[in-house]
């Protein structure tokens, strides 16, 4: 499981962004993740599947410290991840996070939900807040929706509004949990789209998902994870050609079976 | 909508029995003349009960701020991960409820100024005791608030790097206290008839001016009749008050 890790070691050129190292995390007695190794290098689609219960959520909710990991280490564009409080907000303000529920604030407009963020913890003023949220709003094609409610959203839209909240704090890395699993299938393709999009401008992205077609169209690298460990990591084509171990086979068979 | 129509008919009920207990006032047992609008005496008499409603808002609505300020900063250690801090909460919340008002009254009154070295008025041990005794209503009522936002609300502040201030002043407690208000403005009710104890260290307010009254009129059935008058006006008005308030915070969320 290291030969991400050693990729990024023997492309030389480029230190990783993201690194954990023999992270191991427990909830109480059931160990959630088992001995974790993980590299991401800048830019890089890193996109992990596995069957429920697998550890994925939380393996990328600890790279911005929403669970605390136990023993390990992980490293986040040079800031280790400690109790230090100081260091968590650093990495949070480089890491967005998208979840599978969008979890908007639904208190505040579309807008306040973008400005907010940048306000507070960027300490922008007001105005440039929201030249700022205007112009994410745009990119995520619903600058129409700004003065709405989120509850006045499709789901959809609500989801690309969540992507803007995220984006609006610049930061250089995108988490995706599950960000299509809530939507219903007609919406499905507008999030991803828009996911796309920010692949192809150089976004560093880490997406738990199962949405197959969009993993081989931006993956750099394919993770698959079972009972807390990762079982293995390729480039799509292998991964997706010519999956080593059977657990792997097994679970691309029921989810591109039919 | 259903509940204005509910509360019409309670205030329409409420009118047409106090109608019917101020016509029964023309038999002989009814001496209404002792607070009579119509004779000097019996005007200055209304005027001395209806003075003390200053001092009853005064007393509550400066006790009830308090009292949710104070609510607040107990019910946040409440909430954490901490034990120590989780247990100064419980602490708290379960030794001031214990406390009867009444014997929290005097002992503010009395007894406070003997261990500290204050001096404390009777308006200021009035807002101190009842502020204290709501304060622990008040930390469970926030509490459950907070409690009941989601844990998606907190992760999506978190991971914009919004401080544990920033992410309670403007995602929690703005939706908490939304959630709440009902309970709060339960409290603010109960806080004005609770009021009414403090008039056993003589705060010259409601229920201390009609007992004044009476002793020197003699007309406690009447007195004490317009005494409830004056309570029922006044929370009605509050409950109003609050009502619309829901109301009007729950129309600018657009759902
Ligand atoms: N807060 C928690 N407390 C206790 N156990 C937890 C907690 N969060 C997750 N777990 C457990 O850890 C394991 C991994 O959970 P996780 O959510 O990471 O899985 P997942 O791969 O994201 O699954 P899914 O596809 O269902 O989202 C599961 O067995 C889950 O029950
Ligand atoms: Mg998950």
């Amino acid at each position: 499981m290291t030969d991400l890790a050693s990729d990024a070691r023997s492309a030389g050129r480029t230190a990783p962004i993201i690194e954990l190292i023999g992270v191991n995390k427990w909830f109480d007695d059931f160990q959630a993740l088992k001995d974790i190794n993980l590299a991401v290098l800048p830019g890089e689609k890193l996109v992990v599947c596995g069957p429920s219960g697998s550890g994925k959520s939380t393996m990328i909710r600890c790279i911005n410290r929403l669970e605390r990991h136990q023993s390990g280490r992980i490293i986040v564009d040079g800031t280790e991840l400690d109790d230090d409080e100081k260091n968590i907000r650093t990495v949070r303000q480089e890491v967005g996070m998208v979840f599978q529920q969008f979890n908007l604030f639904p208190h505040l407009t579309v807008l306040e939900n973008l400005m907010i963020g940048p306000q507070r913890a960027r300490k922008m003023t007001k105005a440039q807040a929201r030249e700022r949220a205007e112009l994410y709003l745009e990119r995520v094609h619903i600058p129409e929706q700004a003065d709405k409610y989120p509850s006045q959203l499709s789901g959809g839209q609500q989801q690309r509004v969540a992507i803007a909240r995220s984006l609006c704090m610049e930061p250089r890395i995108m988490l995706f949990d599950e960000p299509t699993s809530a939507l219903d299938p007609e919406m499905i393709s507008e999030v991803l789209d828009v996911m796309t999009e920010l692949a192809e401008s150089g976004m560093t992205m880490v997406c738990v998902t199962h949405e197959m077609g969009f993993a081989k169209r931006v993956a750099d690298t394919m993770v698959f994870m079972d009972a807390g460990e990762i079982v293995e990591s390729a480039d799509p084509e292998t991964f997706f050609g010519n999956p080593r171990t059977d657990r792997c086979q097994r679970f691309l068979q029921q989810i591109l079976g039919h | 909508m259903r509940l204005a129509g509910h509360y019409r008919t309670l205030v329409k009920m409420l009118a047409v029995s106090l109608i019917a207990v101020l016509l029964s006032g023309c038999s002989s047992n009814w001496g209404w003349y002792v607070v009579s609008p119509m004779t000097k005496s019996g005007m200055n008499n209304l005027l001395f009960l209806i003075g003390g409603l200053k001092y009853t808002l005064l007393l509550s609505v400066t006790a009830i701020m308090i009292s949710v300020v104070v609510g607040l900063l107990v019910a946040l250690p409440g909430l954490s991960e901490n034990r120590a801090l989780k247990l100064f909460n419980r602490t708290y919340v379960e030794c001031i409820r214990a406390i009867p008002i009444l014997v929290m009254i005097l002992w503010v009154y009395y007894g406070l100024p003997q261990i500290a070295d204050i001096q404390i008025g009777v308006f200021w041990a009035g807002v101190l005791a009842l502020a204290l005794s709501d304060s622990a209503f008040q930390a469970e009522i926030f509490r459950a608030g907070i409690q009941s936002i989601h844990r998606g609300q907190y992760e999506a502040a978190r991971s914009i790097s919004l401080s544990y201030t920033d992410t309670m002043r403007f995602i929690i407690l703005p939706q908490a206290i939304k959630r709440i208000l009902p309970a709060l403005g339960n409290q603010l009710v109960y806080m004005l008839k609770m009021s009414s104890l403090v008039s056993v260290i003589g705060m010259q307010e409601l229920t201390r001016r009609a007992n004044e009254l009476v002793v020197t009129e003699y007309r406690s059935l009447e007195i004490y009749t317009i005494l409830i008058v004056e309570y029922l006006v006044l929370i009605l008005i509050v409950s109003a008050g609050v009502r619309w308030l829901e109301r009007r915070m729950r129309t600018d969320e657009g759902s």
